[in-house]
């Protein structure tokens, strides 16, 4: 035992609420931190993916003699050589490993290549000759759903209809606004390529070092293809290059394997940025028609809403982009009457699945548009419809769901309202639609302002078991007490790390926090998705530090005599809530303390397959954006002069943190609305490539005012709410809005192109 | 073939070496120096950014053979793997890192336009760091990361290395 002291109490440095630095930051600018890409072993050779040019097309015969002939190429795979069940998905396994008779979209892995060299292996994956009989594509989401439309799929080209029916469906009103809506097919664009090593193990298994969103769920479809057991395939998360939704399915997880067992040499894949655009699902592409109607005063009286959603080749989480687009399709507002119809399509295009948004991006753009066009059909101001109409806590939502935490969507658009709006453009050419290629010095330039509100859904939703686990160990290691946090849940660059740390030294009192590799050797953290890591397993790292605090204040307890309930973990001490120090931790602990906790947020229920009605979703995350935008309404450029908004957090666990999910996430939707699209022509992707993918640059980014909010959750930990989605689901609509109202132009589709704004397309 | 250079201060040497590699391929694969990464190997996002000859380059259109005899500065020569160097700290500060994937390209930029201009407005910042891709930040936490590091740098500005600018075992400096 110490000597008695008494220290103030404060706030735990480092801990809940505090901008605690990244643990890995400094690895991260000096070069140190190893990437899935930067994998090396000695004695491993590079595999190599051969991909289908057709969209559709019926495999006749493949000759991978040439390939083999080729010096230093150690393998060829086909998908015959596929050891256990040839068939990987998300919700549902109908993806190949390897194409066996036919290919569904052009990039499909068809062969597969081991050499020593990754030029050997791209050459020799060229050398292999695949005949093939073209056969007609389905291309269009729409016509794909027509009677005698060819088949994608045996069981016909829907994947899920998701229909919603709510109140009066022959409700009538005195003003309704209609609009169609189309939003195009957004790519991920994470920096870190597709990569990573896989390592033959002696016991016949194999340890797959890879970066991914969700190592378990990767893990039980690699198991299943290889047809090995669990306990032989490891795997253990490399370094993650961004992630976005990107990295949900599987990409060379299999194939690297395969490879790795036929050659018993550990295998390093890395994609090209082209082969990342085949090599990963996208954003789904969305034709949508909306109508809405109000009373005269703006009172919404019925919400109308038909979704497609083009979900390509295969499955991978198209159902539950389906159920996102139509159970939060009609936006944040209170609707008594909603029909809504949400669709997912197979074709023949690239496959989508999951990103940053899922659903909600883009239904937000269709409500929000047909919000402006009501307003301005009723003669409302925008932004007082929407705070008329606003969500509030207590209102039921359009699948029966009463919002039980808070839901400021008043309060959001009023602070964006309220922000100050930036200066009128300089006399500078780089502040300038068009920057420093001189189209403009100002001639033909208008300024428009647009708002939006928006919700998403946190966490995984429609009854799904949706948990973490957590492994929380507390020790005396070099005379210091350390807390080492284990958990599979995949940090992509968002800082679930830097959350961990905080949370394990709030609840324990520590300073010294150690987080554990990211691997498979403890329960499933769940998906890096949705929203869900801070609230599910920061819920299960906080509930595995109290579970060793309540052990450790049971020591501490038997040996001063205090009861339990009396004492706390405080600067690595126990004490009584009045600060008085009653024992060390070096002291107390000779043994490792350790607990692990598989935790679980508020069960979902499935929805009614006919009202589409039910208790869906966990929580809800509410956001509002001001766009403002120069826009040559001459040559059709545009400039984003100010990004502002005003989002519900529940509770900064990480403020600089949190800014940097909303900085980010309304980049991505300031991209969508004015730049990205994978561009896809009769199957086929024009644009693999940053050359002619365009991301936004630091030219294209505005300066951000952001306010976050802080009304607790009640039922969530620390009153947190999901941060990283909401600001991409509300920053393009505002963008598109404020692009309308410079231009005058009703436009319908985004990404918005210059020759959209000019009418000359 | 057989490549030789100066890299981060030191002589080395890669055999084998075919003529169709980068240099960016021949620093991840054959030096052990895979801190400038591969995003895009066509010279659209700036996340290889290495110093050549002290200029700024996309290290994956730099053919190996391009570089035999030449001086190369990778993120990893930034530091004697101590004390950062002020734009690494500032980045890591500033909360400029998210995923970590483009930040060896931005240090290695933002580091030569702060030796250029110690003090550049935002517009000049944006302008420098344009060819470097970041998906994650929305780029307001990089620019916070230059102004702080170019404030710190103007406060306490650290002398020329006197044997070259490259010396690894040191902070090279503007």
């Amino acid at each position: 035992m110490t000597a008695t002291s008494t220290r103030a109490p404060a706030g735990t440095a480092g801990g809940v609420g505090t901008s605690a630095t990244r643990p890995d930051g400094t690895l991260k600018v000096t070069g140190d931190f190893a990437f899935s890409s930067d994998l090396w072993m000695d004695g491993m050779v590079w595999g190599s993916t051969l991909r289908s040019p057709y969209p559709c097309a019926r495999i006749v015969s493949i000759d991978i003699g040439p390939a083999l002939a080729l010096p230093g190429v150690h393998a060829v795979l086909l998908a015959d050589d596929v050891p256990g069940v040839n068939a990987v998905g998300l919700e549902h396994q109908d993806q190949p490993v390897l194409a066996a008779d036919v290919v569904r979209y052009q990039g499909e892995p068809v062969a597969l290549v081991a050499a020593e060299h990754p030029e050997t292996a791209r050459r020799a994956a060229a050398k292999i000759v695949v005949v093939y009989d073209e056969l007609e594509a389905v291309t269009d989401a729409r016509t794909a759903l027509e009677p005698g439309a060819p088949l994608v799929r045996p069981g016909g080209n829907l994947v899920r209809h998701l229909k919603l029916r709510k109140g009066d469906q022959d409700a009538r009103a005195p003003v309704v606004a209609t609009v169609d809506f189309e939003v195009g097919m957004q790519d991920q664009a994470f920096l870190g390529p597709e990569s990573g090593l896989a390592v033959p193990a002696e016991d016949g298994g194999v340890d797959l070092y890879v970066a991914t969103q969700w190592l378990h769920v990767d893990q039980q479809q690699v198991v299943r293809a290889l047809g090995l057991p669990p306990e032989k395939v490891r795997l253990t998360l490399a370094g993650v290059g961004g992630a976005f939704g990107g990295r949900e399915d599987l990409s060379m997880h299999v194939h690297a394997c395969l490879l790795a067992l036929h050659t018993n040499k550990p295998v390093k894949m890395v994609y090209s940025r082209e082969e990342s655009f085949f090599g990963h699902v996208h954003r789904h592409p969305a034709s949508m028609r909306y109508s809405y109607g109000a009373e005269r005063d703006g009172t919404l009286v019925f919400a109308h809403a038909e979704l497609v959603f083009d979900g390509g080749a295969y499955a991978s989480s198209t159902s539950a982009v389906v159920g996102n687009g139509g159970t939060m399709g009609v936006g944040p507002y209170r609707v008594p009457n909603v029909r809504v119809d949400s669709y997912g399509v197979y074709t023949n295009n690239p496959p989508c699945g999951a990103m940053r948004g899922f659903g909600c991006v883009q239904a937000a753009f269709a409500h929000e548009a047909v919000m402006d066009a009501l307003a301005d059909r009723l003669g409302m101001d925008r932004v007082a419809l929407r705070q008329l109409n606003g969500m509030r806590e207590g209102d039921e939502n359009i699948t029966g769901q009463v919002i039980d935490s808070p839901a400021p969507v008043a309060e959001l658009l009023q602070r964006v309202l309220d922000m100050p709006l930036p200066a009128p453009a300089e006399n500078d050419l780089r502040s300038m639609p068009g920057g420093v290629a001189n189209t403009t010095h100002g001639e033909g330039v208008v300024r428009g302002v647009g708002y939006s509100v928006t919700y998403k859904n946190v966490g995984f939703s429609e009854g799904f078991d949706d948990y973490s686990t957590a492994r929380v160990r507390l020790e005396v290691t070099a005379g210091e007490p350390v807390a080492t946090v284990h958990t599979a849940a995949a940090e992509v660059g968002q800082g679930l790390v830097t959350v961990e740390q905080q949370i394990c030294r709030t609840e324990l009192g520590v300073d010294t926090v150690v987080v554990h590799p990211k691997d498979t050797g403890v329960g499933s953290g769940g998906s890096t998705s949705a929203s869900r890591q801070t609230y599910v397993t920061g819920g299960a790292v906080q509930a595995a530090c109290r579970a060793v605090r309540a052990r450790v204040l049971e020591l501490a307890s038997a040996a001063t005599g205090h009861p339990a309930g009396s004492l706390v973990l405080r600067d690595g001490a126990v004490a009584l809530g009045s600060g008085e120090v009653v024992a060390a931790l070096t002291d107390l602990l000779t043994d490792a303390v350790t607990e692990t906790v598989e935790w679980r947020h508020r069960p979902t229920d499935a929805i009614d397959p006919e009202t589409g009605q039910g208790n869906a979703h966990v929580q809800y995350a509410f956001s509002a954006h001001r766009a403002v935008v120069d826009v040559d309404v001459e040559m059709g450029l545009v400039k984003v002069v100010a990004l502002d908004t005003a989002q519900d957090v529940g509770k900064a666990m990480n403020p600089d943190a949190v800014l940097g999910q909303v900085h980010g996430g309304s980049a991505q939707g300031l991209g969508l609305a004015l730049m990205e699209e994978v561009l896809v022509t009769d199957g086929k992707i024009r644009n693999p490539s940053f050359t002619d993918y365009l991301i936004p640059t630091i030219l294209d980014v505005p300066p951000m005012i952001v306010e976050l909010l802080e009304n607790p959750d009640p039922h969530a930990p620390y009153g947190l709410r999901g941060v990283g989605e909401p600001p991409t689901v509300s920053s393009g609509p505002a963008v598109a809005a404020a692009i309308r109202q410079a231009c005058g132009v009703d436009l319908r589709r985004v990404p918005i192109r210059p020759e959209h704004i000019t009418g000359t397309s | 073939m057989r490549v030789t250079a100066t890299v981060n201060g030191e002589p080395r040497e890669a055999d084998d070496v075919w003529e169709g590699e980068s240099l960016l391929y021949v620093l991840r694969e054959r030096m052990g120096l895979p801190g400038s990464k591969n995003a895009c190997e066509q010279g659209e996002c700036g996340s290889c950014t290495v110093y050549l000859d002290e200029v700024p380059v996309c290290a994956c259109l730099v053919a190996a053979g391009q570089v035999q005899g030449r001086d190369v500065v990778t993120v990893e020569g930034l530091t004697d793997g101590e004390a950062l160097h002020p734009v690494q700290q500032a980045f890591v500060d500033a909360g400029a890192v998210q995923c970590g994937f483009c930040t060896p390209g931005l240090v290695v930029a933002a580091h030569d336009l702060l030796a250029r201009d110690p003090q550049p407005t935002d517009p000049e910042v944006r302008e420098a760091l344009a060819g470097n891709l970041c998906r994650c930040t929305g780029y307001e936490k990089i620019l916070d990361a230059v102004r702080l590091a170019g404030d710190r740098m103007r406060a306490t500005p650290t002398p020329r290395v006197d044997q070259g600018p490259h010396a690894r075992g040191r902070a090279w400096s503007p």
